[in-house]
C-alpha cells in the first residue's frame, strides 16, 4: 500500500494539522510517512499545501509530480493540482471554496460540504476533521482507531477533551461526502 | 524498553539528538528555514536536564565565536544556522579549522546569493567543500537526506570532529529541515564530565595541571616557517581523513547504464525518478554522496567505467557536478541538472533530464 496526497486550501483552514494528524496516525500503524510542507511566508488567508505520503515501504522523494489523491480546499488550489491527480485519482473537493468544480473525467471527483456543515453545526474548528473522514471513507489508509490514538498522542492533555468532537467531525465526514458526476 | 519511533521536522531531530547525545552547548541565532533547531532547544530546556547550555546569541558572528571558546576547552558544542547566517560565520571557521577545534555546525541551505529566498538550495556546496572562509582548510561534511540522518549525523559529525580534531558540518536543506518523518532518536547519553573531558581533549585549554606545559590554542603563527609545518601537518590529516572517512549509498547501480549523482533532498527526489525510469525500462542507479567532504571520487569512478553517463541533480547551477567530472575524468559524459534559487524540481522533470541530457 502506498498513497501519494496533496492537501492544499487556505492558510488558517487546517491543511498542515490534517496531514500531520494523517501521518501520525500512520505512525501508529508502523506504516512509513512522509509530511512535507510548502512552507514560505505563509499567513492566514493565503495558500497553503502539505504532501502527505503513507506507504508500507521505504518512502523516496517526499516531493511528487504526481498524486494519487488531491484534497482541495480552495479554488486556486485546485486550478494548481486538478491536473497533477494520476488518471484514475480521486479528488475531493469542499462545496464552500470552489466555484468553478473540477472537469476531468479520467479521475474520480466527490465532494464535500464540510464548510458548511461545520459551520451550520457550530463546530468550524474540527472542519478539517470532517474532510479527513471523507477522505478515509474513499481510501482507508489507517483506522479510525488510530487516528484518535495520534490526537491522544499529538494533543496536549488540556485539550484532550476535544477529541469525542472531532470523532464525531471523522464520522460526519464519512457520511456526508458524495460522488459527483464530471 | 521498545525504542521510540516518533514524528518530527529535521530541524526538530538535530535538536534533540543534540540534547541525547550529550552535546555541551549551543549558540545559535534564527533564520528560515532551521529556526526550529534553537525552537526545540528551547522548548527543551536541556540546561534543566542535561546541563546542555543554549544560547541565542546577538549574531551568527558571535555564535560561532562562542563555539570557538566552547570547542578550545575540549567541550562538545556547536551552532546552527542557514545560508546567509553561515556566510556570517565563515571567519569563524576557518579559525576553528586552523586551530583544529572539533565542533559541529549545521547549515540548513536556503537559496542565494545574498539574503535570496528562504525556500531550499544546495547553492552552498562550493562555500561547504571548497573553503568558504580563507586558507588552506578543510570541513567533514556530512548530507542527511532523511530525518533520521538528521538526528544520526549529529552524534556521527561529533564522533569525526573529535577523532580529527577538525570542524565537521551538517549540510541539509529547507526540505529535508522543513520535513516530518519516523525517527527513533539516539539513547540519552549523560555529559563527559570535566575529568573524561581533560582525558579526552589533552589539547585543549581547561585548567592547567602542575607539571604539564600550557595549552595554547591559536590558528596565529608569524614565522612562515612554523606556518607551512602547521600547514603540512593539517594536509597529512586531511589525507587521513580521505582515506578513512568516505561515505555514500548506492541504489541500484549493479545494473545501471545511466548513473544519477546526488546528495541531501535531491538524492531522495531522485531516487523517484529512478524508480519511474526504471517502471520505463531505463535502467537508472543512484549513487549518494553522504560525505561530500571527502568526496566518494573513486567509488564514482568505479561506476564510471559501467555506465555511459552520469547526470548530477542540484539545487543549484552546477557544483557538485565539477567534483563528478574530477573523478570520472572525462571517461564518460557527465551533465547536470539544477533548479535555482529556491525551486525544486519534481521526479518527473528529473526523468526528462536523463531522456534529454544522457540518453539524447
Amino acid at each position: 500500500m502506498k498513497q501519494e496526497i496533496i492537501i492544499a486550501g487556505f492558510g488558517g483552514q487546517g491543511v498542515l494539522s490534517m496531514g500531520k494528524i494523517l501521518a501520525y496516525s500512520g505512525l501508529m500503524e508502523d506504516k512509513e510517512v512522509t509530511w512535507m510542507p510548502a512552507y514560505g511566508p505563509e499567513q492566514r488567508g493565503g495558500t497553503a499545501n502539505v504532501t502527505v505520503i503513507v506507504s508500507d515501504e521505504r518512502i523516496s522523494s517526499p516531493i511528487l509530480s504526481q498524486y494519487d489523491t488531491a484534497i482541495i480546499l480552495n479554488q486556486p488550489s485546485l486550478e494548481k493540482f486538478e491536473n497533477k491527480v494520476k488518471p484514475g485519482g480521486i479528488l475531493i473537493y469542499d462545496g464552500y471554496g470552489i466555484m468553478e468544480p473540477p472537469t476531468r473525467k479520467d479521475i474520480q471527483v466527490y465532494r464535500i460540504d464540510a464548510m458548511d456543515e461545520a459551520t451550520e453545526r457550530g463546530m468550524a474548528k474540527t472542519f478539517n476533521m470532517i474532510v479527513l473522514g471523507g477522505l478515509l471513507k474513499l481510501r482507508p489508509i489507517v483506522e479510525i482507531e488510530s487516528v484518535l490514538k495520534a490526537l491522544r498522542k499529538t494533543l496536549p492533555e488540556r485539550h484532550h477533551k476535544l477529541i469525542p468532537l472531532n470523532e464525531e467531525a471523522l464520522r460526519i465526514g464519512m457520511e456526508i461526502i458524495k460522488s459527483v458526476e464530471v | 524498553m521498545a525504542e521510540e519511533v516518533v514524528l518530527m521536522k529535521g530541524n526538530e531531530a538535530i535538536a534533540h539528538a543534540a540534547i541525547r547525545y550529550g552535546v555541551d552547548g549551543y549558540f545559535g541565532y534564527p533564520i528560515t528555514p532551521q529556526s526550529e533547531v534553537l525552537e526545540t532547544l528551547a522548548e527543551q530546556k536541556p540546561w534543566e536536564t542535561t546541563g546542555m547550555v543554549v544560547l541565542q546569541a546577538e549574531s551568527e558572528v558571535s555564535a560561532i565565536n562562542m563555539v570557538y571558546g566552547g570547542a578550545a576547552t575540549g567541550k562538545m558544542v556547536m551552532t546552527s544556522s542557514s545560508s546567509p547566517g553561515v556566510s556570517l560565520k565563515q571567519e569563524g571557521i576557518s579559525y576553528l579549522a586552523g586551530a583544529e577545534l572539533p565542533c559541529l555546525v549545521v547549515n540548513v541551505m536556503r537559496g542565494g546569493p545574498g539574503l535570496g529566498t528562504i525556500q531550499p538550495s544546495q547553492a552552498d556546496y562550493f562555500q561547504t567543500v571548497k573553503g568558504g572562509g580563507h586558507g588552506d582548510y578543510r570541513l567533514i561534511a556530512l548530507a542527511p537526506a532523511s530525518v533520521q540522518e538528521m538526528a544520526d549525523f549529529v552524534g556521527l559529525a561529533f564522533d569525526l570532529a573529535f577523532k580529527y580534531r577538525n570542524p565537521a558540518i551538517l549540510l541539509a536543506d529547507g526540505v529535508i529541515g522543513q520535513m516530518m518523518e519516523k525517527v527513533v532518536l539516539p539513547e540519552q547519553r549523560t555529559r563527559l564530565t570535566d575529568e573524561e573531558v581533560i582525558a579526552r581533549c589533552p589539547w585543549a585549554a581547561n585548567g592547567k595541571t602542575a607539571g604539564r606545559k600550557p595549552n595554547i590554542i591559536t590558528s596565529l603563527e608569524l614565522d612562515p616557517a612554523e606556518m607551512e609545518k602547521r600547514n603540512i601537518h593539517l594536509q597529512k590529516k586531511y589525507a587521513e581523513i580521505e582515506a578513512n572517512e568516505v561515505r555514500f549509498e548506492e541504489i541500484n547501480c549493479e545494473d545501471a547504464e545511466y548513473l544519477i549523482v546526488a546528495f541531501g533532498s535531491c538524492a531522495r527526489i531522485a531516487q523517484k525518478s529512478m524508480e519511474l525510469a526504471r517502471a520505463e525500462g531505463i535502467k537508472v542507479g543512484l549513487l549518494r554522496p553522504i560525505t561530500l567532504w571527502p568526496f566518494p571520487s573513486k567509488a564514482i569512478a568505479a561506476r564510471a567505467a559501467q555506465v555511459k553517463g552520469i547526470l548530477t541533480v542540484e539545487l543549484n547551477a552546477g557544483q557538485m557536478v565539477e567534483d563528478v567530472r574530477l573523478a570520472v575524468d572525462c571517461k564518460v559524459p557527465v551533465e547536470h541538472f539544477g533548479r535555482l534559487g529556491g525551486i525544486v524540481p519534481d521526479p518527473d522533470e528529473v526523468v526528462n533530464a536523463i531522456k534529454t541530457k544522457l540518453i539524447k
